[in-house]
Formats: structure tokens, C-alpha cells, sequence
């Protein structure tokens, strides 16, 4: 597929961020939207606390906490976006009805799909912030905000939300496909990833095995960055070998080859789904 | 320009794979479309008629690239739809009627604000455009209500729209009439003439279910069963086809029992039958080999006791060609 230019791709995403901010903002009241959007991040934070504090009998000050907040926090957008575009998907099949029209048109579904993601990862940015915020002044977590790796907190950011949306186009394959929103296939990706790219635990505490899927998936290294941005250190024995500089690389090389891949499943699928007569196709519940 | 042709279709198949619980003798496959060839002219409006499931729905996903043919050819100006779905992209639009389909949070002027952006058109001629056709389609004092709020009959007009607003070189139309009150339906039959007459070179293919919205909008017109074309020409050669026979239409009491019956009896060439339920009649309509035969009718009516109410031989309209092809009208 090749859609002439640069200009026209940019132009897409322009015009589904607009529509998925549109659709985003649309909350007959402001103030319980903005509720919402300090609430929620809050409230997850706060279980993942509670467990901490009942496994541990109640310390909330050492490095392993700092290590685990940070990484749940991150992880949100991982997971806020990957649903958000396999969501995206769902609803315009079933509730909008609006896809084969989308589909149809001349623009690449990958930028209508990353611009509907935007808004999501614009509100996700704010729930990480202040979920960060909250862990320095109520738990005390060690930000040292004179500290911030702030270029390293950036580009990692940046190669970080290509990575997902990478990841959303892969899942948006799937969905295009099965013409369900496979809630348990979302939910055990983002699952699968919780566990094995270290958002709580330091990946050396896992099998082996498990340890070779670790290090294939960028966001591992995404996540690794941040906390040496935000923290100023982590606690992965294993990745602690290499420099900030190394990890980046090896980010993004694997980040390369997952850009790949998701292209190369979202063509296939994309084309299986047409012949059996799967993007518009209603399903009813 | 690549082609003259807006359509062509060499040999096109497309079967359907049944689900488990709803195989029966067959291998499980359902042909929704039997080598169908056919060729669209530039210029044209051009109707697809047929009953349910006849495959109207089926060509038309097909040549907006939604479905892959099982086999066969399908060109949309000249490209293969297989094979470069995104070229064919460019050229087309399409709006499926009976349907509600639209962002409620958006207002019909962004909808179509919207779709247009999608094909790269400059706002300021977008904007042109959706006034003028707010206009023509009486809609111009919805241009800032959430479409949530539509009536569905404003809601399918605005779609529409959607469908015009790019400019397609080729509209593909699924039942656009579908549901709409007489007067939206007029209105939609004006605006579509209309725009392929002052665009000479724009094409429409329209599919429907109405025979005299086929009758009056289209230049030429297939008919559509089972997946087959069965004619294609243009409506009034059509009816020419039929000038030898004798089409008659008799009208008797509410009659549903046995109908059948009347195919057997000897000259008629084929039969269809309306029921008027608000009046308590039925319409019984006859192609027959020639005006001899009436008698083998009205003897098998009054052997079975029906009275008949009246009895007229009509000038052959799309329905009884469509009733002679077929074997049944389409209601029925
Ligand atoms: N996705 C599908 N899966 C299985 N069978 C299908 C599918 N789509 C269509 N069919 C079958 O293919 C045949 C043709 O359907 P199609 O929708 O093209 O008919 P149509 O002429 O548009 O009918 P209608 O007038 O009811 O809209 C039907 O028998 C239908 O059941
Ligand atoms: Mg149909």
C-alpha cells in the first residue's frame, strides 16, 4: 500500500486526533471528567500499593517500591493505548458503523488508528503525572526532580509511544480480523507484558525462558530508561551491564524489528479479513 | 483516465462459507455471486435489481475493495480491485442506505467536513460544497445538529452527502431509498440523476429493491438472481421485451391458498400476485403467450370459485419483466 505523501498521512492523523479528542472530551460535565482523569490514576496506584504493603507488613520506603511505582505508572499508557486502539476497531464497526467508510477511503488505517490513539496518550500523560506526584508527596518516592535524566525522559518517551502504538496496529490486525473486541485477548497481551517487561518486577526474578521474551520486546528497555530518567537508577541486575547509551540502542533495534512485524501482521490480516468478508462485519452484541 | 469503462467484471464469483449449525445438503457454501460480468460505462447510472439475496450487496463490497472475489475479475476504472485496492480508493465512494451509521458527537457539517478531509479536498471548496448540498437536499438547517439527534431519515440523507462530498468518479449506492418517506426518497432520486447528468463523465451504481426508482433513475439496469445476471439493457428495451406477450392483471378477493396452481395452467408464461390486505383483494398478475390464453385463466378462477373484480390487459412495466425472468415478483 503506498499512499502518496508525507503530507497526507500527517493530514489523517490531524484529522482522527480531532475526532478522537472529540470523542474523548465528551463528557456532559467537565469537572467530572476531570475528576475522572485524577481519580482513576490515582485509585490504580493506590491497589498496587495496598498489595505492596500486605505482602511486605507495610514498608512503602525502599527501592524495590520506588522501582515497582514508577514502572506502574508508565505502564499505564501501554495499556490506555493498546486498549484505546483495539477499541477503536470495535466501535467503529458495531456502535458507529462508520469503518467501511473509514476503510474505504484513501488514507492508511496505521495513521487513522495512531491519531485516535493520541488523545488517549495525551489524558494518559496527565494520569502519570500525577500519579507521580502523588507517590512523591503522599509516599514519598525518591524523584529528585533536579535530578531528571530530562533528554533521556524524553526520547525514550517518544520511541516508547511508537512502540505502543506499533503494538496497537498489531492488536488492531487481530481485531480487524476476529470482528470481536476480544476483551481476554487485550487484557492477556497487556498482561503478558506486564509481567515479562519488567513494569513490577526486575526481569532477573523471571524463568529463563520467560527472560529470552524480556529481552526481545523493546518496551523492557522502555521501561529500564524511564526509571534510570525518573529514579536515577534501577535494580535489574541483568540490564544494570549496560549503559544508558547501550539500551537505547538496543531499543531501538528491536523496536525496528517490532515495527516490521506489526506491519507485516496487519497487511496479512488486513487481507485475510477481506476475503472472508470480516471489516464490516456486525456481530451485534 | 484509464479506462472507459467505470465497471468490469469478467467472470465474478464470490461464495460464502456457512457456519457449522446452518449446513444442510449442500457443501456448506453459499454463492452469493455466479460469474458475473458485466460493464459499466462512464457517464452511466447504472441499476443492479434483485430480490434478497440475490447478490446486489455482495458486487458493490467487491468493487469498493471491502471483499475479496472467490474468483474471477472486478475493474473499477480500468484497476483491479484485488490488486490495487488503494488506487481504486481514489475513484470511488459509497453509501449504504438503511443504516445508522456516524459519529453522534459530531454535528453534520463536521461529519462532512470529516470524510471530505480524508480525500485531501480543500476546506474552502469543502465548504462550498456542503452548503450547496445542505441546500439542494433541504437539510440546511441541520448543518449544526449532533447527528445523535437526527431522525433516522435525516441522518441517512446526510450520508448521503458524505457519499457526494469527494467527488467520487464512481458512487456505488446500496439501496440509498431504503426507509425513506416518499418525499426524502424524491429528493435523493433528484439530487442522484441530477448530479450524473451535470457530471458527464461520473458514474453511480445504485442497487434497489424498487422497481420504479429503477425505472426512472437508471440508464441501463441489470437483474439480479441468485447470484446470476439474467438481462441487462437499458429499462425501456427491457419492456420492448416483453410487447408480444400479454400482460394482464386480474383482481379478485383476498386470495392465499393454491396460488401456485396458476403456473401450471397451460400459456402462462409466468405469475406473480400482490396482496392488498387494506382492500381484501389480490392482485394477480399474468405474462401469457397471447390473449387466447386469458380463458384457461378465468376458467381455473371460477373453478375455484373466486369472483373476479376486474380484469385489465396492462402495457408491460420492469415488474413484469422482472416477473418473467425471475418467476416471482419481489415481494413475494
Ligand atoms: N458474510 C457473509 N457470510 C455468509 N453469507 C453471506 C455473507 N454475505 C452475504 N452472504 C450471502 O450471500 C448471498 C447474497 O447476499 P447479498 O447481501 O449480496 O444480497 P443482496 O442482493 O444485497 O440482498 P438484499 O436485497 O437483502 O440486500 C445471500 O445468500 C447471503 O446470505
Ligand atoms: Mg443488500
Amino acid at each position: 500500500m503506498k499512499y502518496s505523501s508525507i503530507k497526507d498521512n500527517l493530514r489523517t492523523i490531524k484529522l482522527s486526533s480531532w475526532l478522537g479528542w472529540a470523542m474523548e472530551s465528551n463528557w456532559a460535565d467537565p469537572f467530572l471528567f476531570a475528576i475522572y482523569s485524577v481519580i482513576r490514576p490515582i485509585a490504580s496506584s493506590l491497589i498496587l500499593v495496598f498489595m505492596y504493603m500486605v505482602v511486605t507488613g507495610g514498608k512503602t520506603k525502599t527501592e524495590l517500591f520506588a522501582y515497582i511505582y514508577i514502572g506502574n505508572a508508565f505502564f499505564m499508557y501501554v495499556y490506555n493505548v493498546l486498549f484505546g486502539i483495539s477499541w477503536v476497531i470495535h466501535e467503529d464497526r458495531e456502535h458507529y458503523q462508520t469503518i467501511k467508510y473509514i476503510y474505504i477511503a484513501p488514507i492508511r488505517m496505521y495513521y487513522y488508528l495512531f491519531g485516535r490513539g493520541t488523545a488517549k496518550m495525551i489524558i494518559t500523560t496527565f494520569a502519570v503525572i500525577i500519579a507521580i506526584a502523588f507517590g512523591m508527596v503522599i509516599l514519598k518516592i525518591p524523584v529528585d526532580l533536579g535530578k531528571v535524566n530530562y533528554p533521556l525522559l524524553l526520547v525514550s518517551m517518544l520511541v516508547g509511544l511508537f512502540i505502543i502504538t506499533c503494538l496497537g496496529v498489531l492488536l488492531a490486525g487481530v481485531m480487524i480480523l476476529t470482528a470481536h473486541h476480544s476483551w481476554y485477548l487485550t487484557e492477556g497481551i497487556a498482561g503478558i507484558f506486564f509481567l515479562a517487561c519488567g513494569a513490577i518486577y526486575p526481569i532477573d526474578i523471571l524463568p529463563i525462558w520467560l527472560q529470552y521474551l524480556s529481552k526481545i520486546l523493546p518496551l523492557t528497555y522502555w521501561l529500564e530508561l524511564l526509571r534510570r530518567a525518573v529514579l536515577g537508577k534501577s535494580l535489574s541486575v541483568t540490564l544494570s551491564y549496560y549503559s544508558n547509551f547501550q539500551l537505547m540502542l538496543i531499543m531501538l533495534v528491536t523496536t525496528a524489528f517490532l515495527a516490521m512485524f506489526s506491519h507485516y501482521i496487519y497487511r496479512t490480516f488486513d487481507h485475510i479479513a477481506r476475503r472472508y468478508g470480516r471489516i464490516d462485519q456486525l456481530t451485534n452484541y | 483516465m484509464l479506462s472507459d469503462f467505470a465497471v468490469e467484471t469478467l467472470d465474478l464469483c464470490r461464495s460464502f462459507k456457512l457456519k457449522k449449525a446452518k449446513k444442510e445438503n449442500n457443501d456448506g457454501l453459499v454463492t452469493a455471486l455466479d460469474n458475473v460480468s458485466l460493464t459499466i460505462r462512464k457517464g452511466e447510472l447504472f441499476g443492479l435489481l434483485g430480490p434478497n439475496g440475490a447478490g446486489k450487496t455482495t458486487l458493490i463490497k467487491i468493487l469498493s475493495t471491502l471483499l475479496l472475489p472467490t474468483s474471477g475479475k472486478a475493474l473499477v476504472d480500468g484497476i483491479d480491485v484485488v490488486r490495487h485496492p488503494e488506487k481504486v480508493r481514489k475513484r470511488i465512494n459509497m453509501v449504504t442506505g438503511g443504516e445508522t451509521s456516524g459519529y453522534g458527537i459530531l454535528t453534520v457539517r463536521e461529519t462532512l467536513w470529516m470524510f471530505s478531509q480524508f480525500y485531501g479536498i480543500p476546506t474552502r471548496i469543502v465548504r462550498e460544497r456542503i452548503d450547496h448540498m445542505l441546500k439542494l437536499l433541504d437539510m440546511e438547517k441541520f448543518a449544526r445538529t449532533k447527528i445523535g439527534k437526527l431522525s433516522s431519515g435525516m441522518r441517512q440523507k446526510m450520508n448521503i452527502i458524505r457519499g457526494f462530498i469527494c467527488d467520487p468518479e464512481i458512487l456505488f449506492l446500496d439501496e440509498p431509498t431504503l426507509g425513506l418517506d416518499v418525499q426524502i426518497s424524491r429528493d435523493v432520486r433528484k439530487y442522484i440523476k441530477r448530479w450524473v447528468k451535470e457530471n458527464t463523465k461520473k458514474t453511480v451504481l445504485l442497487t434497489t429493491h424498487y422497481m420504479a426508482e429503477a425505472d426512472e433513475l437508471c440508464d441501463r439496469l441489470a437483474i439480479i438472481d441468485q447470484g446470476k445476471v439474467l438481462i441487462c439493457d437499458s429499462p425501456s428495451n427491457l419492456k420492448k421485451s416483453l410487447k408480444r406477450d400479454a400482460v394482464f392483471h386480474i383482481e379478485v378477493g383476498l386470495l392465499t391458498d393454491g396460488l401456485d396452481r396458476f403456473k401450471a395452467v397451460s400459456g402462462v408464461k409466468s405469475f406473480a400476485y400482490e396482496h392488498r390486505h387494506h382492500l381484501g383483494r389480490t392482485l394477480l398478475k399474468f405474462i401469457l403467450e397471447d390473449d387466447s390464453v386469458i380463458s384457461n385463466v378465468t376458467g381455473t378462477l371460477s373453478q375455484n370459485g373466486s369472483k373476479i373484480i376486474t380484469l385489465s390487459k396492462v402495457e408491460p412495466t420492469l415488474e413484469d419483466v422482472f416477473v418473467s425472468l425471475v418467476g416471482k415478483g419481489l415481494e413475494q
